[in-house]
């Protein structure tokens, strides 16, 4: 079994209004050392064993459904779960 | 496989546990007796949800007894999920009001969208399609962040909910006061529509028919939720996060088509939300109502979470959730039925001749109750009662002028007051056009929605001035009645009938349960002679921070019919040229006024007057001035006076103004708030008639073109202002304050 | 004309569509369930708006993989009108039938309210009975409407005479150049977030929106000439 996280922003170029926001709330409460905030999502998979390339299938997934790639970028990460 | 935790029957007495869970020490004596043996734990926590106060009205039975609940067009009164009034050609009208103020005082977004969820549940076991919402808020100043935190999320919760669910927002109202700061009110109300053969009831009918589990798994969230509502809010409230559930607008959606595609079937028997107590609550009630007992398998319940207990099961607050009971035989139907909208119905047991509530959990009984005993007899108290000094020393105050020097910067000072100015960042957030019957929106005095295919429309309103009611309740208690009504009126309808919810204190004070008696008196009076009966609602007691209560605020959620869309009038002023109305002199009155929260920084004295009889002679003439088409506008004048009732009439689309003469005593002519007043504006060629039917009404001036508000007494202008400048401030408020 | 107003689990929208065509236009329309999978007998395609599954991961992002979508996307390739409103929209775009993306408004606040729009281009089959640059009234009701496109698509967009709404006046959610409603390059597809539906009754207020229905029937009409 894997475990897999996908983190996706929103694409660099594109604004992100409750960042801004988070970030204008911050400065109000004196942590003026943020530059930038970006929000955006994390979904864990619990993806069990399989034949097909898990790289690939995560792709698919991201590009077909998780992710809106006009304006989101994801990055995912792969842990194996060892059954107890 | 999970070690059995729970304490035994004698270490739950011996132990006082049941204490915990909300028992009082007679109260769980109560329960040994009607069981003749000690209770188990899943026992001692069905007796503790429902025989809450939230679930049993224990506490505020006798004064529900107050309330006149019978009319000819009552259908279906207090007892079911919500109320009936019939409104002819075989339809009729659903609707309840109810509170969700304690789970928002901690989560204010999931608090707020779950009371959305609950109430429009209500309304749709009932057989009803909701149609429309409103709501009825009060939170403190909106000078500190939390406050302004609550304000914000509970205002996206609710429309967070409705807007996904699809029934529109269309009014309410939001009072600001100290009292609330921390416990904020947070009513929902629900307005349905109903052919009368789809009347449906929460009864579980016929031994042997099986009832099943329909919508969202089953999880430990809001356990105890009823018990934790029924419980001052304290510092320590915080670490009873778990009692408040998070809500899925989406699965309601499905939930509700489903359900009313299900009520067409004659499969089905009854049908009951699982609100409150969740499984408890709905399978108890249901067959006590119908004089039978159920009996259930908690390990076909579907599950969010492994593990849990029976005592988790049955009191879990999981939203979206409802329990129906269908004749034997027909289930797959039913599973059929709701699998089409990707929804489980699950057979979980059946009803019984015995009157028990049976649990079976992995193969054992794990409770067996007389479900009498749980719906039915809770004990009742009659709380003792006792005037507080502070209302003897208010009536012996002589009415007090605010000394006012200018009296624009004043006009201006009270648009801006939060409870008066715009409401517009909330509404602005609820979608209110969503299945397109929204006549009137947001803003006017009542929201009207039309009944598509039929000329007819509803008005509904939510209606209360909290001040009035902390100043004095049985006067305060007759004009929230009586104001809902004039909003009624003022749309063009007639007033069908009431649902209130109750917030108050902590009823076990004697000051407060005086408070609600004589709130109670009040709005009975003003119902009897409105002919409003009051067809359901909901009490919230405990509303107090650090033992310092709310204002006693009844809220009152009034629908009346528009016998013709003709009718349907707003308060904006219509034309240049047409005369202006008031009806109704002022008086000096101005006890718990906005001028004088607003010069004196609290509230004082004596409320204003109400003679219902006066009230209802006006209502009734206005209302036939509307249908004889005689009336362009219509508005109460209300908090502020008549001073900001003429601006809120030239707030409309058009750049209108007026002038207009008052007499007497100035600050008293512009800003008192006596009550059953009206400002009316009328075209010239009815004038005539119009002075025929509403004896009480007094020409004080004309409509312009030159969007100025001129307002002068015989000698002098009052004020003259630019009506962009007043409506600038007015809109700007909220948003300002909100910065 | 037949429409379909296709019903996703979630959309809220539908019921308004459907009388919009039914009383407003006097059109034949009916419900079309999001698994079905044929959508020949219907001239036009109407996607309403809601909270399609909730809107849960991205509004439109799951409704786009329905049954139904595939008959959608055979329908826009065969040139018939297919409309988009609000979610509608948003299910467009994720589909890929329209160019671009939706992010949430710039105010980060759902919005309902009237709004005014400039048609910008009254050459396509769904605004052919507007004026050119004609304003009207019509209401939006979303949390996410603020379009956003890059460079090279917007470039295509303006090219193509594509945006076919703009808002006029403030724009009440960010959306790029105040764009409110694009069509597909072929000018069959439109989607836009107002709510042309809301729009088709005195009683409620504006029946602005009304023209765009006219519109698509109108071009129909003249398209399919009936022959005895």
């Amino acid at each position: 079994m894997y475990k897999v996280k996908v983190y996706i922003t929103l694409r660099e170029s594109v604004l992100d209004p409750q960042g801004a926001a988070v970030q204008q709330s911050l400065h109000t409460l004196t942590y003026n050392e943020v530059s930038d905030v970006r929000i955006g999502k994390y979904i864990e998979l619990t993806i069990d064993k399989t034949e097909r390339d898990l790289d690939q299938l995560v792709k698919e997934m991201c590009e077909k459904l998780l992710a809106n790639t006009v304006i989101e970028d994801y990055r995912y990460e792969v842990e194996e779960v060892v059954a107890q | 496989m999970l070690l059995q935790l729970e304490p035994n029957p004698e270490m739950i007495k011996s132990e006082r546990i049941y204490a915990e869970m909300g028992l009082s020490d007679s109260e769980f004596a109560m329960v040994e007796k009607i069981l003749g043996r000690l209770p188990n734990y899943t026992e001692t926590g069905l007796f503790s949800v429902m025989w809450s106060e939230h679930c049993s009205y224990k506490n505020s039975k006798p004064i529900l007894k107050k309330f006149p609940i019978t009319g000819e067009k009552v259908l279906q009164g207090p007892g079911e999920g919500a109320g009936i009034v019939d409104i002819g050609d075989n339809q009729a009208v659903v609707f309840k009001i109810e509170s969700h103020n304690h789970p928002s005082a901690i989560e204010p977004y999931q608090g707020a969208a779950t009371g959305v969820g609950g109430i429009i549940r209500d309304v749709f076991s009932m057989g009803a399609r909701p149609i429309a919402m409103l709501n009825s808020l009060r939170f403190g100043e909106l000078d500190n962040d939390r406050v302004k935190y609550l304000f914000k999320e509970v205002v996206a919760g609710i429309a967070g909910y409705g807007n996904c669910i699809g029934i529109p927002t269309v009014g309410g109202e939001v009072q600001f006061d100290p009292s609330y700061e921390g416990n904020p009110l947070v009513n929902a109300m629900c307005v349905g529509l109903i052919n009368h053969e789809d009347i449906k009831k929460g009864q579980a009918h016929g031994v042997g028919n099986t009832v099943m589990y329909v919508g969202a798994k089953t999880g430990r969230d809001g356990i105890h939720g009823a018990t934790f509502a029924s419980e001052e809010l304290s510092e320590d409230s915080d670490e009873k996060r778990p009692a408040v559930q998070v809500g899925d607008p989406f699965m309601e959606k499905l939930l509700l088509e489903a359900c009313l595609e299900l009520i067409q079937s004659d499969a089905l028997v009854g049908i009951q939300d699982m609100g409150a107590a969740g499984l408890t609550s709905s399978s108890a009630e249901m067959a006590s109502k119908a004089g039978s007992g159920i009996m259930m398998n908690l390990d076909l319940v579907p599950q969010r979470e492994t593990g849990m207990t029976a005592y988790e099961m049955m009191l879990s607050e999981s939203q979206e959730r409802m329990l129906i009971v269908v004749k034997k035989g027909r289930e797959q139907e039913i599973v059929d039925l709701f699998t089409k909208y990707d929804l489980e119905a699950v057979a979980v047991g059946e009803v019984t001749d015995d009157k028990n509530l049976t649990l079976y959990h992995q193969g054992q009984i794990v409770a067996q109750v007389p479900v009498d005993a749980l719906a039915e007899d809770a004990p009742v108290y009659h709380k003792p009662s006792s005037e507080p000094q502070r209302f003897r020393d208010f009536q012996a105050m002589e009415p007090k002028v605010p000394a006012v020097t200018d009296y624009k910067e004043t006009l201006l000072a009270l648009l801006q007051q939060p409870t008066i100015a715009s409401k517009e960042w909330v509404y602005d957030q609820y979608d209110y056009m969503v299945r397109t019957n929204t006549v009137i929106a947001p803003g006017s005095d009542a929201a009207v929605v039309r009944v598509r295919g039929t000329n007819k429309a509803l008005a509904m309103t939510t209606d209360c001035n909290s001040r009035y009611l902390y100043l004095d309740p049985e006067t305060g208690g007759k004009i929230a009645v009586a104001e809902a009504a004039r909003n009624i009126i003022c749309s063009g309808a007639e007033p069908l009938a009431i649902t209130d919810c109750l917030n108050f204190g902590n009823p076990e004070k004697p000051e407060i349960f005086w408070q609600l008696e004589k709130a109670a008196d009040g709005m009975s009076d003003a119902c009897r002679t409105l002919s409003t009966p009051v067809i359901g609602g909901n009490v919230s007691l405990y509303n107090e921070t650090n033992g310092e209560a709310v204002y006693p605020t009844p809220v009152v959620g009034m629908v009346g019919l528009v016998k013709d869309v003709k009718h349907i009038t707003t308060q904006s002023f219509k034309n240049e040229g047409d005369f202006i109305y008031v009806v109704g002199e002022a008086k000096p009155e101005f006890g718990g006024s906005e001028l004088q929260k607003l010069t004196e920084g609290e509230i004082f004295g004596r409320a204003p007057e109400i003679d219902l009889d006066v009230e209802q002679a006006r209502q009734q003439q206005i209302l036939a001035a509307i249908q004889a088409g005689l009336i362009k506008s219509a508005h109460d004048v209300a908090e502020g006076g008549l001073a900001v009732a003429l601006s809120e009439s030239l707030f409309g689309e058009k750049a209108l103004g007026a002038s207009v003469t008052v007499t007497g005593e100035a600050v008293t002519a512009l800003f008192s708030e006596t009550q059953s007043r009206f400002l009316i504006s009328v075209s010239p060629e009815n004038q005539a008639a119009f002075e025929a039917t509403v004896k009480d009404a007094v020409q004080i001036g004309t409509v312009t073109n030159d969007a100025t508000l001129r307002i002068s007494s015989e000698e002098t202008t009052l004020v003259e202002a630019n009506v962009q400048e007043l409506q600038t401030a007015w809109k700007g408020a909220i948003p300002c304050l909100l910065k | 004309m037949k429409f379909a107003v296709i019903v996703f689990p979630g959309s809220n929208c539908d019921v308004d569509m459907f009388h919009a065509i039914k009383d407003a236009l006097g059109e034949e329309v009916e419900y079309v369930w999001h698994s079905a999978d044929n959508l020949d007998e219907y001239d036009g395609i109407l996607l309403p708006g809601g909270f399609s599954y909730g809107d849960y991961l991205r509004c439109g992002a799951i409704a786009r993989f329905s049954n139904v979508m595939a008959e959608v996307v055979k329908a826009a390739e065969a040139g018939k009108p297919v409309l988009g409103v609000c979610n509608g929209f948003q299910i467009l775009l994720e589909a890929g039938l329209l160019p671009g993306a939706m992010r949430r408004n710039d105010g980060l606040k759902f919005i309902c309210r009237n709004v005014e729009l400039q048609v910008a281009n009254n050459e396509t089959m769904f605004t052919t009975s507007y004026e050119a640059n004609e304003t009207i009234t019509v209401p939006i009701a979303h949390g996410e409407g603020n379009y956003y496109c890059d460079e090279a698509t917007l470039a295509e967009l303006k090219e193509n005479k594509q945006i076919v709404f703009t808002y006029a006046g403030t724009n009440p959610n960010g959306s790029l150049e105040d764009i409110a409603g694009i069509t597909n390059k072929q000018g069959n597809v439109l989607g836009m977030m107002p709510h042309p539906e809301r729009a088709v009754d005195e009683l409620l207020g504006s029946t602005d929106g009304l023209k765009i229905f006219q519109s698509i029937v109108k071009n129909w009409r003249e398209t399919h000439v009936v022959t005895a």
